[in-house]
């Protein structure tokens, strides 16, 4: 069903789109979590065996989904709390992946990032494949302090340029931060928006103009 | 049919007009809209009001229905209490069965029985797996009739089977594995204590109680915002699509696994099913 396309879901839409449930994310893990201890050890050659066998029809395009990259693996089996050594290696991997725009102005238009900022569409079996890709940084994170539905799986980034001054060295940190975050914090829960392609080169200096342009809303 | 359909339009729209009072009534910004959506939730807890007892009638004519070449009805199916038994059934899913040496979820033990003990081609069933606007689903339907028979009892997972230990470790595993394109795993949005989505408060399902107790405790459940009553393999099904994955085979071991790790966290939980969400 499209639930876009329900009437009944449009009857709802301006409630339902307050509480509506975004996706992405950044998370500290809780390192106090208890746990059930079992002692039954699952091969990754088990793990595979289960996993192909929960996607045993994959649409052409899709099949790279199904594996994981070598810091996806490490953060998974690590419970995204590597060992020191691991994270240096992640850091150091990560941190490769890094392109910043040839002319050096990592600052775009913040009015198109806001728009990254509050969509959470794009990349979803159920979009069409043509669908813009929102960074959906609300999902996780306050920017904006006039915007209410932010989540908190993330720190605050309200006023977040002044914060910084505004300074060219804190705007390149933060480009790089959405870029990749895993480049200074190993298996961090935010996507490494760059890397993965996910987001473009500009939407990323758009988001980061979001946070660092002394007109945008975030720093009002 | 028709006039179930009507019936939960009625509803639907009654409920709609509910929220908008109660989203009306927010006054200002942050700590009253979490208060609204509680209000919310509170207004849209009425089991008389609650659309999902549509799918538990029909499931109910379903379970007793002969179907598939052998006639029979799934009073014959055995959900682990016995063949016919459902008084505390659901509570003690997912569980290891000894006719497939399996650990088996309710629908994929379902559908195992449909194809199984009834010889029914499962190929419509299976195309309706997910009730859409006008085409109902017999899985959510029988789901929410056996579930019901739970209501008010509490999750009883031991994990006594060996089958099921590997079935715990093994979603164990995959709850926190990470992929696609945005990294996501579950533990991504389900390993911290209070946090938000947008508004939309998470539950920490990595270790056992209260969180997990009434996520687990409240599926089946009627989404307002669907206007369907889903399952749990609907409920993980939309996970995965969030997390940029392809959409997960519906009653495959490994969202069975997934199912026995989350069950596990509820353990001692009270079910309070089906019940009703945004």
């Amino acid at each position: 069903m499209s639930r876009r396309s329900s009437a009944k879901f449009f009857v709802l839409g301006g409630y339902a789109a307050l509480i509506f449930v975004a996706s992405a994310c950044i998370v500290t893990i809780d390192a106090s979590a208890q746990e059930i201890d079992n002692t039954v050890a699952v091969s990754s050659a088990e793990l595979d065996g289960y996993v192909k066998g929960m996607w045993p029809n994959v649409e052409a395009g899709w099949e790279k989904r199904l594996i994981q990259d070598e810091t996806q693996a490490l953060c998974s089996h690590e419970r995204n709390m590597p060992s020191a050594g691991d994270a240096e290696k992640i850091m150091a991997r990560e941190a490769a992946t890094i392109i910043y725009p040839t002319d050096g102005n990592v600052v775009g238009d913040w009015r198109e990032g806001e728009k990254v900022a509050q969509n959470g569409r794009g990349g979803q079996f159920s979009d069409a494949p043509e669908t813009a890709h929102g960074g959906n940084c609300y999902a996780c994170h306050q920017l904006a302090p006039a915007e209410v539905s932010y989540g908190t799986l993330g720190p605050s980034l309200a006023g977040y340029g002044k914060l910084h001054d505004y300074g060219p060295d804190a705007a390149r940190i933060a480009y790089a931060k959405i870029y990749n975050a895993q480049a200074t914090s190993a298996c961090s829960n935010m996507p490494r928006f760059g890397a993965h392609e996910y987001l473009t080169e500009q939407q990323i200096k758009d988001v980061n103009a979001y946070l660092f342009d002394r007109e945008s809303p975030v720093n009002k | 049919m028709k006039l179930n359909r009507f019936l939960a339009h009625i509803g639907v729209a009654t409920l709609a007009a509910w929220g908008l009072i109660a989203h009306g009534r927010a006054e200002t910004p942050s700590d009253s809209s979490t208060d609204s959506i509680e209000r919310y939730r509170e207004m849209i807890n009425d089991p008389m009001a609650n659309p999902a007892y549509l799918n538990v009638d029909r499931g109910e004519a379903l379970w007793s229905e002969a179907r598939g070449t052998k006639g029979v009805s799934l009073e014959a199916c055995d959900l682990g209490k016995g063949p016919g038994v459902l008084e505390g059934a659901y509570a003690e899913l997912p569980r290891y069965f000894d006719d497939t040496n399996k650990v088996m979820d309710l629908e994929q033990r379902l559908l195992w029985c449909m194809q199984t003990v009834q010889e029914l081609d499962t190929t419509d069933v299976l195309a309706r797996k997910f009730g859409t606007p006008g085409v109902s689903s017999d899985m959510e339907d029988l789901v929410a009739f056996i579930a019901n028979k739970s209501s008010g009892m509490q999750y009883h997972i031991p994990l006594s089977h060996p089958k099921e230990q590997e079935a715990y470790a093994v979603g164990k595993e995959l709850f926190y594995r990470r992929g696609s394109l945005l990294d996501f795993s579950c533990a991504t949005c389900h390993s911290s204590d209070g946090a938000r989505i947008r508004l939309q408060e998470l539950p920490n399902l990595t270790k056992p109680g209260p969180d997990a107790q009434t996520t687990l405790g409240s599926w089946p459940t009627y989404r307002v915002s669907q206007s369907q009553t889903r399952t749990m393999q609907n409920r993980l099904w939309d996970c995965y699509r969030q997390m940029r994955m392809p959409p997960p085979e519906y009653g495959s071991d490994g969202l069975t696994a997934l199912m026995l790790y989350l069950a596990k966290q509820a353990d001692g939980g009270t079910l309070n099913v089906p019940s009703i969400k945004r």
